[in-house]
C-alpha cells in the first residue's frame, strides 16, 4: 500500500509542476488538477513496483530534499564555475598532463555513489571512468595531474575538490 | 531586443557544424559518439532559444523529450561499443 | 531594459563556453580529454543560454503577468536539470565503453585502471 501512495503522490506533484500556469486556482485550473489525480492514480497502480523497488523511503524526508536543492544552488555551482574556468584555461593553452587514478569514495549506499560520480564528472577537471563494485572505489580520469601525484596509490574523495567539501554534503543528503 | 535570441541560435548552429568536423574526421568510434553527444546538447539549447524567438512555447517540451531520447540513444551506442549488447 | 542587458550578458557567456567546448573537441589528442571538453564546457554553456531565456521570461512575466511565461520558466529549469543529469551519465557511459573497447589514454602519466585489471 505504501509504494502505491508514494508513487501516486509523486506522479501527481510532477504533473502539477508540468502544467503550471494553466488557470486561476493558485496556478492551475480545475480540469488539470482532476486530470492530474487520474494520471497519478494510474501511474501508482502501474509503476509501484518500479519506483519503490527496494522499499527505501529515505529521500522523502523534506529536510533531505531542501538540502539537496541548496546543494545544487550553492556549493555545486561554485565548484562548477571553477571547474569550467579551469577547463577553458586548458583548452586555450593546451597544457594538459592526463592520467587515470583511483579514488576511495567511502560511500556506503548506491545513491550516494551515483551522486558522487555525477558530481565528479561535472566538476573539478575529472571524469569517472569505471567503478569497483566490491570496494566502492572510483577510477577517474584527471586532465591535469600535479608533479609527483602519479606515485600515490589512491586519493581520498575530499582531496580533489578545491573550495567546498562536496563528499560531506553528499553524505549528509543521501546516507 | 528579440533579435539577440536569433543571433545566439545562429551562432550555436555554426558551433554545431564545428562539432560535425570531429564527427567526420574522428579516428575511432568513441570520438564520433562524443561529437554526436555534443551536437545533441547544442540542439536542445537551440530549441529553447527558438521557442522564445517564435513564441511557440511547446518547443521547450520538445527539447525536454529530445534530451531524454538522445540520452537513451547515447547509452545504447555506448553499450554496443563496449561489447555488452 | 535591465533584464535585456542581463540576458544579453548571459547569452554571450553561454556562447563563449559552447565555442570553447567545440574547440577543445577539435583540439585535444584522445577521447577522454575530448570528453572533458565536450561534457563540462558544453553543459555549462547551455545552462547559461537557458538562464538567459529564464531572465527574459521573468521580465516578461512581471510586465504582462501572462501565465504562459511562468510555464516557460519552469519548463526551462526542468530542461536544464534533464540536460545536466543526462550529460553526466552519458559521458560516464561513453568513457567506460571506450576503455572496454581497448582505447588506452594516449598521453597519460599513470593508469591505475590497467593496474587494477578490471
Amino acid at each position: 500500500m505504501i509504494p502505491f501512495i508514494v508513487s501516486a503522490f509523486v506522479a501527481f506533484l510532477f504533473y502539477l509542476v508540468l502544467v503550471i500556469g494553466s488557470g486561476s486556482v493558485l496556478f492551475w485550473s480545475w480540469e488539470e488538477i482532476i486530470a492530474g489525480v487520474i494520471i497519478g492514480l494510474a501511474t501508482g497502480v502501474i509503476c509501484r513496483k518500479v519506483f519503490c523497488k527496494n522499499e527505501n523511503y529515505r529521500m522523502l524526508n523534506p529536510v533531505r530534499l531542501v538540502s539537496f536543492l541548496f546543494y545544487i544552488c550553492g556549493p555545486f555551482l561554485v565548484e562548477l564555475t571553477k571547474a569550467n574556468l579551469d577547463v577553458a584555461y586548458r583548452i586555450i593553452t593546451g597544457r594538459i598532463r592526463p592520467g587515470i587514478i583511483r579514488l576511495r569514495s567511502g560511500m556506503k549506499s548506491d545513491l550516494a555513489l551515483t551522486m558522487l560520480a555525477h558530481s565528479i564528472t561535472l566538476t573539478p577537471g575529472t571524469l569517472s571512468v569505471n567503478v569497483d563494485e566490491k570496494s566502492h572505489d572510483l577510477f577517474i580520469h584527471v586532465i591535469h595531474l600535479d608533479e609527483g601525484d602519479e606515485k600515490k596509490e589512491a586519493f581520498e574523495a575530499e582531496e580533489i575538490f578545491t573550495f567546498m567539501n562536496l563528499p560531506a554534503w553528499i553524505r549528509r543528503i543521501a546516507e | 531586443m528579440i533579435e539577440m535570441f536569433m543571433v545566439a541560435a545562429l551562432i550555436t548552429v555554426i558551433i554545431g557544424f564545428g562539432a560535425m568536423i570531429r564527427l567526420i574526421l574522428g579516428p575511432t568510434n568513441p570520438d564520433r559518439v562524443v561529437a554526436v553527444d555534443t551536437i545533441n546538447t547544442l540542439t536542445v539549447a537551440v530549441l529553447i532559444l527558438l521557442s522564445v524567438l517564435y513564441e511557440q512555447f511547446i518547443f521547450i517540451d520538445v527539447a525536454i523529450v529530445y534530451a531524454l531520447l538522445s540520452f537513451v540513444s547515447t547509452l545504447y551506442i555506448a553499450k554496443h561499443i563496449g561489447g555488452e549488447l | 531594459m535591465l533584464a535585456d542587458s542581463i540576458a544579453f550578458v548571459l547569452l554571450v557567456i553561454g556562447l563563449i563556453f559552447n565555442a570553447l567546448g567545440v574547440i577543445g573537441l577539435l583540439r585535444f589528442p584522445d577521447v577522454y580529454t575530448r570528453l572533458h571538453a565536450s561534457t563540462k564546457a558544453t553543459t555549462f554553456g547551455s545552462i547559461f543560454l537557458c538562464l538567459g531565456v529564464v531572465v527574459y521570461a521573468i521580465a516578461h512575466y512581471f510586465w504582462t503577468s501572462d501565465s504562459q511565461y511562468l510555464m516557460v520558466i519552469v519548463h526551462t529549469i526542468i530542461a536544464v536539470f534533464a540536460l545536466a543529469v543526462t550529460n553526466a551519465a552519458g559521458s560516464h557511459a561513453i568513457s567506460r565503453a571506450a576503455y572496454k573497447s581497448g582505447q588506452i589514454p594516449e598521453p597519460a602519466v599513470v593508469d591505475k585502471l590497467a593496474e587494477a585489471g578490471l
